[in-house]
């Protein structure tokens, strides 16, 4: 085993620096991954490249590509660093006819890549995070952020924990916890909170968790255990969220009152506090395990990932990211030609037309996995989000709840407000989607 | 006014009304400061002994970490996982060496650290390659249980493996202080360390010494990261402590091994103190990022050589 890895060390590092694809076919559809397999976020971002990986992958395999049209992925390796995302975009957006499309795995990227991607036609899909206000497809034509925004995320994981307490009106002078990277990412749904904190009457602490220190919050959790609020509540990524399970079990906090945006509840944030951690919940779009019918039509396939994180929490969701994306492409070719390469503009068309019912999603075997979404010029949020939350039994998570709606009545105006003031300062004519 | 109050009169009244909680952000900062001073004693001693300023032990400390714990996932007993991991540690301390240190000998120090921040990236990308970037937990037996411990004026929380780090500091200490004043080695390396020239010319073999303090470097390195790994599970956020040890060099002075725990206590006390009672009611926060830095640069105004560094007197 040892040897094994040291046998293939020098190969790692070539695929570091971005030079195996899944797929060699000069006019194949080329998906430039910037991912993080190296540095502190690497326990997050090595589950979720491989599962996106591994689906194209699959889907050449099996499928042989998309009407014969294969995947050409080619990694590059950001550090979850902003300038090293964009970086990377720069080196990789012209190769092989140009990116499908892209997923930068990071805020921050995210914001950094609007403008460029824009200008060179390439959509953005920043699946679950991102700018929030890039939902606002008139203003945002590039950028779509389906299934949920970080807004419409934290309504609904306010609308959990006012439902556990009895409704809304029970959230009445209670006081919360904000436990957050102290980065873009972290920082994105506090707009939001302060809103919903000023109409339902609660109070919350924030607590931000700087990137460079994020191993250390002993003195979060000491205010924590000082102030003892009714709820805890993560936006974190990397080893900050493991962190704060560690340390929320070591003052003995109620795992049970503390839950973690989509981004902060996967396997490699539980585990390091072992069965302290049981209890803690999270929310999320996408079921953990393998017990789905697309684990089947893995079963013997070559050139996956074998980094054993297949039916993790982040494998799966990458796998979604992905399977949004061929389906992309396949909307794509139906309108512009069955077979044939489709750019980067025409992958946006099919971005911004995706109607994907359950019927869709289970002929995919990809049901309990992607959630069904339909997107609109208007809203790339799509026109459902939504939460589920799921629990750490020690061994695995559950989903506990059926989808709880976000607060769209409150985010919509934000989001066209935030859109419009973007659309001032970068003097851009919304575009009319009637 | 009311800045000035939450500056000068708030914190003082808090610790007063609730001296229970002021206990439990003292012991904090202080069992905080143990674990950076593990990692600054690696630190020290390599710059005792051979005035270069290893920018790779924050490196060190996840390398050794990484193959301890990579090793006993691969089923090797700790016991023998920890006797490998001490070989490793040698083998790179030898590696270095010839590779680098030799090479690069009379070159002027920054050339030398820069060639440490060469170590560093290699070393974190070789462990990634061979080990994997996963969180790995350290099951090596060490307590990990919440005390709550019922002092007169309320509940005090303290976390045993902090305790246990703290006995394990001391201990090392301990061992190091023995091993500098009564092994010949450790005389070597104090002698090497007083002057190169002087240590040569009564036959001190200098290439020697060196490789076995980078080796002595590297067992400490093991033993930082074993106590963080239990702690926080073996991750390459661990590489980012070595930011925390800087300040804490600077505090105890670079070539003082009490230097380097006196100096991480206060560290640790004073960030815990200053985020819990002015960083978090005036600054909304995360002040520990910077706070030491701003300490460790006072110092730099006042006593540049640390608390216990050697006073450098050049005349003209």
């Amino acid at each position: 085993m040892l040897m094994k890895k040291l046998a293939t060390a020098g190969l790692a590092a070539a695929v570091a620096a971005g030079a195996v694809g899944v797929a060699q076919a000069e006019d194949g559809q080329y998906i430039p991954v910037l991912s993080y397999r190296t540095g502190a976020y690497a326990p997050n971002g090595t589950p979720f490249a491989n599962g996106y990986v591994d689906y194209f992958q699959l889907v050449n395999e099996r499928d042989g590509g998309v009407n014969g049209v294969k995947f050409i992925v080619e990694e590059c390796e950001t550090g979850y660093k902003t300038d090293r995302g964009v970086e990377c975009y720069d080196r990789l957006k012209d190769k092989n006819g140009g990116a499908t499309v892209l997923s930068p795995w990071s805020t921050g990227t995210t914001y950094a890549l609007i403008e460029k991607a824009t200008n060179d036609k390439i959509p953005i899909l920043s699946m679950g995070y991102g700018r929030t206000s890039a939902a606002d497809g008139r203003v945002f034509p590039y950028v779509f952020n389906f299934p949920s925004t970080y807004w419409s995320q934290a309504t609904a994981v306010v609308q959990y924990i006012a439902n556990e307490m009895g409704g809304l009106e029970a959230l009445k002078g209670q006081r919360f916890a904000f436990i957050y990277l102290d980065h873009p990412y972290g920082r994105e749904p506090i707009p939001t909170f302060d809103i919903l904190a000023e109409r339902f009457g609660f109070t919350y602490d924030k607590y931000p968790v700087p990137p460079a220190t994020m191993t250390e919050q002993k003195s979060i959790w000491l205010q924590i255990r000082r102030t003892k609020p009714a709820y805890a509540i993560m936006w974190g990524w990397g080893a900050m969220n493991s962190t704060a399970v560690k340390e929320a079990a070591n003052i003995k906090f109620d795992m049970s009152r503390f839950i973690g945006n989509w981004w902060s509840a996967a396997e490699p944030d539980v585990l390091p506090a072992g069965e302290g951690a049981i209890g803690y919940k999270g929310a999320t779009f996408n079921g953990a395990g393998t017990d789905y019918k697309v684990f089947e039509d893995l079963e013997g396939m070559s050139g996956l990932s074998d980094d054993g994180d297949r039916g993790t929490v982040l494998y799966n969701r990458g796998m979604v990211n992905a399977a949004f994306i061929v389906e992309a492409v396949r909307l794509a070719q139906e309108k512009y030609g069955k077979g044939k390469h489709v750019s980067g503009e025409q992958v946006r068309w099919a971005l911004e037309n995706i109607d994907l019912s359950a019927e869709d999603v289970e002929a995919l075997g990809l049901t309990g996995l992607m959630p069904p979404t339909t997107v609109t010029c208007v809203n790339h949020e799509g026109t459902n989000p939504a939460i589920l939350v799921q629990q750490w039994n020690g061994t695995a998570w559950e989903i506990i709840t059926d989808w709880i709606p976000a607060m769209t009545d409150i985010v919509r105006p934000l989001i066209e407000q935030d859109a419009a003031q973007y659309a001032q300062e970068n003097d851009i004519t919304p575009r009319d989607c009637s | 006014m009311e800045t000035l109050y939450l500056i000068f009169i708030d914190p003082f009244v808090q610790m007063v009304v609730e001296p229970a909680f002021l206990v439990e952000v003292l012991i904090g900062g202080l069992m905080s400061g143990v674990m950076y001073s593990l990692v600054a004693l690696g630190f020290v001693l390599i710059f005792k002994a051979s005035g270069i300023f290893n920018f790779a032990q924050g490196i060190f400390v996840l390398f050794a970490a990484l193959n301890f714990v990579g090793l006993m996932d691969l089923g090797v007993h700790p016991i023998l996982a920890f006797l490998i991991t001490v070989g490793i540690m040698t083998v790179l301390a030898f590696a270095v060496d010839r590779l680098v240190l030799r090479p690069l000998v009379n070159q002027d120090p920054i050339i030398l650290f820069m060639a440490t921040i060469g170590i560093a990236f290699f070393l974190e990308g070789f462990g990634e390659s061979i080990w994997g970037g996963d969180v790995r937990p350290v099951r090596v037996g060490i307590p990990d249980a919440a005390l709550f411990w019922e002092a007169g004026f309320g509940e005090i929380l303290v976390q045993s493996s902090d305790l246990f780090a703290g006995v394990i500091a001391a201990f090392l200490v301990t061992v190091l202080a023995l091993f500098f004043h009564f092994t010949p080695v450790g005389r070597a390396l104090r002698a090497v360390a007083d002057d190169h020239q002087a240590a040569l010319s009564v036959g001190i073999p200098l290439n020697n010494i060196w490789v076995i303090v980078w080796a002595v470097a590297g067992f400490v390195a093991l033993v930082a990261g074993i106590m963080w790994g239990a702690k926080l599970g073996v991750q390459f956020a661990l590489s980012t402590i070595a930011l925390k040890a800087l300040p804490v060099l600077i505090l105890g002075g670079f070539t003082s091994i009490p230097g380097a725990i006196i100096g991480g206590l206060i560290v640790g006390a004073g960030e815990k103190l200053f985020e819990n009672y002015w960083g978090v009611p005036l600054l909304e926060g995360a002040t520990e990022e910077w706070f030491a830095y701003i300490v460790a640069m006072i110092f730099l105004f006042f006593r540049p050589q640390g608390l216990f560094g050697e006073k450098i007197i050049e005349r003209v």
